[in-house]
């Protein structure tokens, strides 16, 4: 192997929660970005990917461990190193070449210098014309053009690219990634090694030489999947679908690896449940039992088909697990039999199978649907179960795990909440929902 | 083709040859300077205390005044900006100074203007004996403490929440602390402060009488100037020469538009955050002109062209790797030493001032001021509740009707900058002729003035109603009192909100000129805070100056805390789009 650009040694970072207790987002991460390759990272959200990539930029310090640029430790923003944003982040009120120029007024190089190199790479990047134009006054996928010009103008060793396609369309964004792909090969620029973040699976298999699989809760590397395909790739080919495939099986190997159908139990009470909408959970399963998938779908067509992207889609196929209407593994979503009862049941009914499958399968909500019949006037204040999550997530998560709780057991009618009082309490008229866990 | 792009910060060039803006704007501008230097000169003029300077009621002079009071303001505007930049550039990046400057500033934001006047005016007398110059600066002082103390909540605020994205990308690329401050933090803060900048001066405005006219602490000094003008004219009860006054400052507020705050306001348009939304944006022929003229434009981009060298010299000699860019060991003693000083102090405080206090006054009269502050606390807050009662609606109807809202939310802005306090004579003819009591009737004075603050805001959310909202509310057939209770109320609430904070801060810092009106011989009081603080400032008690203005800001601070914060965050909270 090449030279190491950076490289990191048993790093560990922890964010203090809101109550003072130490919560981990990265454990004992080894990785080397060697010079000449192009490495993803790919998670879910909230595994620390992007917390990684913040401290190989030396935005934030590592906790433990070490990180190093070429051999030298980080203590802050090193020059060889430049960063594209997931939002751009350009300044509104500088005009394109200010905006570009930037990097090179701080490092102060004299303004000639400084305006022929901010032109070439404006030109290099296919913005040229537009060096008097305001940010606002662009289109996304422009804007994001300037972004990229501005990190490379410094000619930095390594780019790091956050997220720097998923604010755009799909079609800019794949013609911005192959435009990227090209300048990379071509080798006009003096970068040596590109680090990107994505959760898009399919732009991480075409873009890199290496694909790490980020695991949550802390996060760590899961797996890793070595890519020696030439560029470009073409996405219609058998060996990038497959790739695609075998990524999709170690995203989701999470929840196949957590439990089996039957039994949730081993999920601990605080357990992050995943951002899914409810609506759209039902959406996904009516989907999956039609035509032309009839209950059994590949998650990257199914991707496809629904136009989710995968941090949407991902979500949303783990809460389906989770609940028992369908089943994940190996790549591919088939929908339980209970799942097929659930779309062919009336709304009324729906609500009924929600209910017992969550009181059954989400400890969270067996949990709160106890403790509120137990308590007298069956209600109770919101903030106990707030604290107790806060003590394995920081507040912001807990605050959303708990929202999630709540939309899921109002849906399945199991408790109610009020928005102003924040209560959460019995359902008014309290049929008892049958206790029987079913599938 | 290159040049074209240096064009920054005055940009849309439109004439390239045959200057005729050039000769157009050199007279003008030459007038301007010659005035400026007029007025300037006259501010250093020998003088000795006690003596009278001659105030004349003759419209001729009122010229001269509206110059030395804009001088005035002017001035004092440009310290608030400088005292706003240190400050907030403090506050924002040491922890340990926020940890001090914030609780100071919530604390100095509430003491009224006439208290630092008559606290500091002896002191400044002293520093130019024999020269006007320190009566001056005792002016610019009370005007400067009427404008500097939201600028620079406003920029610190701005400062805490520049985007973290764009933070991000300014370590990324290696700017320097000052570079930050000019590409990032200063651009990010500016149209914020230009409003605060612009509410500032509706605030000079208003105390523009007890700034120049100082009758604190015994002395009885008359600085030429609109606001001593209208002090002789209710002292030789002239309602001739009020008229005159108002047109003068009407004048006033009218120049200051624009030349000054449209051009600002034109310029700083670029520098929104919001990357797209509407371009409803300030035009001022002003601008316009200065970016047509050559020479103008010359000179400003020489100007800026030196800022933009010094980046070079401030730059960031090291990076990442070096080791000075370590960072030290957060040291928890110091801080934990710092605190200690800094509750060591307060106690000291508390205890010195209590003892200075108690032992000039006595326990009695705190009680009996904090009465008082009760009372005042009751007309704030039932006259807030009448003006919301007569202008939400109205504010809601203009708001409604979008042909109406941009011009009349100019008026009322223009309104709030008009200071109420000149027509208080006239309520002194009034209650006088009709024997009325001045414990009910001089209340309504305290609200003259912020009212508008109420209207404008309300309009403002008014009209920013989602109009699909609109179209459902029609749709489902919302009238009467329902449509008020479950669609027009909470949309406007959070901008009612807003309006009356702002409303009732100055309405506290008004009760001392409201509750204590003179119009020649006559002086009509209302038993109050802000009459007794005025009473006491005349005749120079310090002890109970002291205790009235700390009486009134444990109210403001309370009722900011308990009312208001609260209100404010529920609005945020539960009632936004």
């Amino acid at each position: 192997m090449a030279n190491a650009l950076i490289e990191l040694k048993g790093v560990g970072k922890s964010f203090r929660s809101a109550d003072g207790t130490q919560r981990a987002v990265l454990e004992d991460v080894d990785f080397t970005l060697a010079e000449g390759e192009i490495v993803a990272l790919l998670g879910q959200s909230g595994s620390g990917k992007s917390t990684l990539l913040r401290l190989m930029a030396g935005l934030i310090p590592a906790d433990d461990g070490s990180v190093h640029y070429r051999g030298q430790p980080i203590y802050g923003p090193t020059r060889g190193v430049s960063m594209v944003f997931q939002s751009f982040a350009l300044f509104p009120w500088l005009t394109v070449q200010q905006n570009v120029e930037l990097g090179l007024e701080a490092r102060g190089v004299p303004q000639a210098e400084r305006e022929e190199r901010a032109e070439k790479a404006i030109e290099l990047i296919g913005l040229s014309g537009f060096n008097g134009a305001l940010p606002r006054e662009l289109s996304g996928g422009m804007r994001q053009r300037v972004g990229i010009a501005r990190a490379l103008v410094v000619e930095p060793d390594i780019l790091l690219m956050d997220e720097a396609f998923s604010a755009l369309d799909v079609l800019t964004g794949e013609q911005l990634r192959d435009d990227m792909l090209e300048l990379w090969e071509s080798k006009q620029t003096p970068m040596r090694g590109i680090l990107v973040v994505s959760h898009n699976i399919e732009e991480a298999v075409l873009m890199a030489d290496r694909v790490l699989i980020f695991a949550s809760d802390p996060g760590r590397v899961r797996a890793e999947l070595r890519i020696s395909l030439p560029r470009p790739r073409n996405p219609e080919s058998v060996e990038v679908r497959s790739l695609i495939d075998e990524v999709y099986a170690l995203m989701t190997a999470r929840t196949r690896a957590g439990k089996t159908t039957e039994g949730a139990s081993d999920l601990h009470l605080a357990y992050r449940l995943p951002e899914a909408d409810v609506s759209r959970m039902e959406s996904l399963l009516e989907m999956l039992s039609e035509p032309p998938f009839n209950g059994r779908a590949d998650l990257p067509a199914l991707g496809e088909e629904t136009e989710l992207t995968d941090d949407e889609l991902l979500p949303l196929t783990d809460a389906l697990h989770l609940l028992g209407l369908a089943q994940v593994a190996h790549g591919d979503i088939a929908t339980t039999p209970l799942g097929q009862r659930y779309v062919q049941a009336e709304n009324t009914e729906r609500q009924e199978i929600f209910g017992t499958q969550l009181l059954a399968h989400v400890p969270l909500a067996a949990h709160i649907r106890h403790s509120l019949e137990s308590s007298d006037s069956g209600e109770l204040p919101e903030e106990p179960f707030l604290r107790m999550l806060r003590e394995s997530m920081d507040s912001d998560e807990a605050e959303r795990v708990l929202k999630v709780a709540i939309e899921w057991g109002r849906y399945g009618e199991v408790y109610e909440y009020g928005f102003h009082t924040g209560l959460i309490r019995l359902p008014e008229e309290d049929e008892p929902v049958t206790e029987e866990a079913e599938s | 083709m290159m040049n074209l792009d240096r064009f920054q910060f005055l940009p849309r060039r439109v004439v390239d040859t045959g200057n005729r803006w050039d000769w157009a704007l050199l007279p003008l501008v030459l007038s301007a300077l010659i005035l400026l230097g007029y007025g300037a000169s006259q501010m250093a003029t020998p003088y000795q205390v006690g003596t009278q300077l001659p105030i004349t009621l003759d419209p001729i002079w009122l010229p001269y005044y509206l110059l030395r009071t804009m001088l005035r303001m002017f001035i004092a505007l440009g310290f608030s900006l400088v005292f706003a930049c240190v400050f907030a550039a403090l506050a924002a990046k040491v922890r340990a100074a926020e940890k001090v400057l914030i609780p100071m500033l919530d604390i100095l934001q509430s003491i009224p203007v006439l208290g630092f006047l008559s606290i500091t005016i002896t002191g400044f007398i002293a520093l130019f004996p024999g020269n006007l110059l320190g009566v001056e600066c005792a002016s610019i002082f009370a005007i400067f403490c009427s404008q500097a103390w939201n600028m620079a909540f406003s920029l610190y605020q701005s400062f805490r929440t520049v985007p973290s994205e764009l933070q991000e990308a300014s370590r990324i690329f290696q700017l320097s602390g000052w570079h930050r401050f000019w590409r990032l933090e200063m651009p990010y803060a500016m149209p914020g402060l230009l409003w605060n900048m612009m509410m500032s001066m509706s605030g000079g405005w208003f105390f523009v009488v007890a700034s120049e006219a100082i009758s604190v602490s015994n002395q009885n000094i008359k600085l030429p100037g609109i606001g001593s003008y209208i002090s002789a004219a209710i002292e030789a009860r002239n309602l001739g020469a009020i008229g005159w006054a108002i047109l003068a400052m009407l004048i006033g507020i009218l120049l200051y538009d624009q030349l000054f705050f449209r051009p600002l306001l034109a310029w700083a348009d670029k520098f929104r955050f919001e990357e797209t939304g509407s371009t409803g944006g300030q035009s001022s022929w002003l601008l316009t002109w200065l970016r047509r003229t050559d020479r103008m434009q010359n000179m400003m981009l020489r100007g800026f062209s030196v800022i933009d060298r010094t980046f070079v010299y401030f730059r960031k000699k090291h990076d990442g790797t070096s080791i000075m860019s370590r960072q030290r060991t957060h040291n928890s003693t110091a801080e934990r030493v710092w605190d200690a000083v800094i509750a060591a102090l307060t106690l000291f405080a508390i205890y010195r001032l209590s003892h200075f206090i108690l032992g000039e006054v006595g326990i009695a009269e705190v009680g009996h001021v904090f009465l008082l502050g009760f009372y005042t606390l009751l007309r704030v807050m039932i006259l807030i509740a009448l003006a919301a009662v007569v202008w939400v609606p109205v504010g809601v109807w203009i708001g409604m009707n979008p042909r109406w809202a941009d011009r009349l939310q100019a008026v009322a802005q223009f309104l709030a900058a008009f200071p109420a306090n000149l027509t208080f004579p006239l309520a002194v003819v009034v209650i006088v002729k009709f024997n009325l009591h001045p414990d009910i009737w001089l209340s309504p004075l305290i609200i003259l003035g912020t009212q508008w603050y109420i209207l404008f805001n309300v309009i403002a959310g008014a009209s920013n109603i989602p109009t699909e909202l609109r179209y459902a509310a029609r749709n489902l057939g919302l009238t009467g009192w329902l449509k008020w209770k479950r669609y027009m109320l909470p949309a406007v609430f959070p901008s009612f909100v807003t309006g009356a904070i702002t409303a009732s801060g100055g309405s506290w810092n008004a009760s001392i000129v409201s509750e204590y009106v003179t119009w020649g011989n006559t002086t009509l009081e209302a038993h109050g805070l802000g009459s007794y603080i005025a009473h006491m400032t005349a005749v120079g008690d310090f002890p109970r100056i002291a205790l009235g203005i700390g009486v009134m800001c444990v109210f403001v601070m309370g009722l900011n805390h308990f009312v208001w914060r609260r209100l404010y965050r529920l609005a945020e909270e539960r009632m936004h789009f």
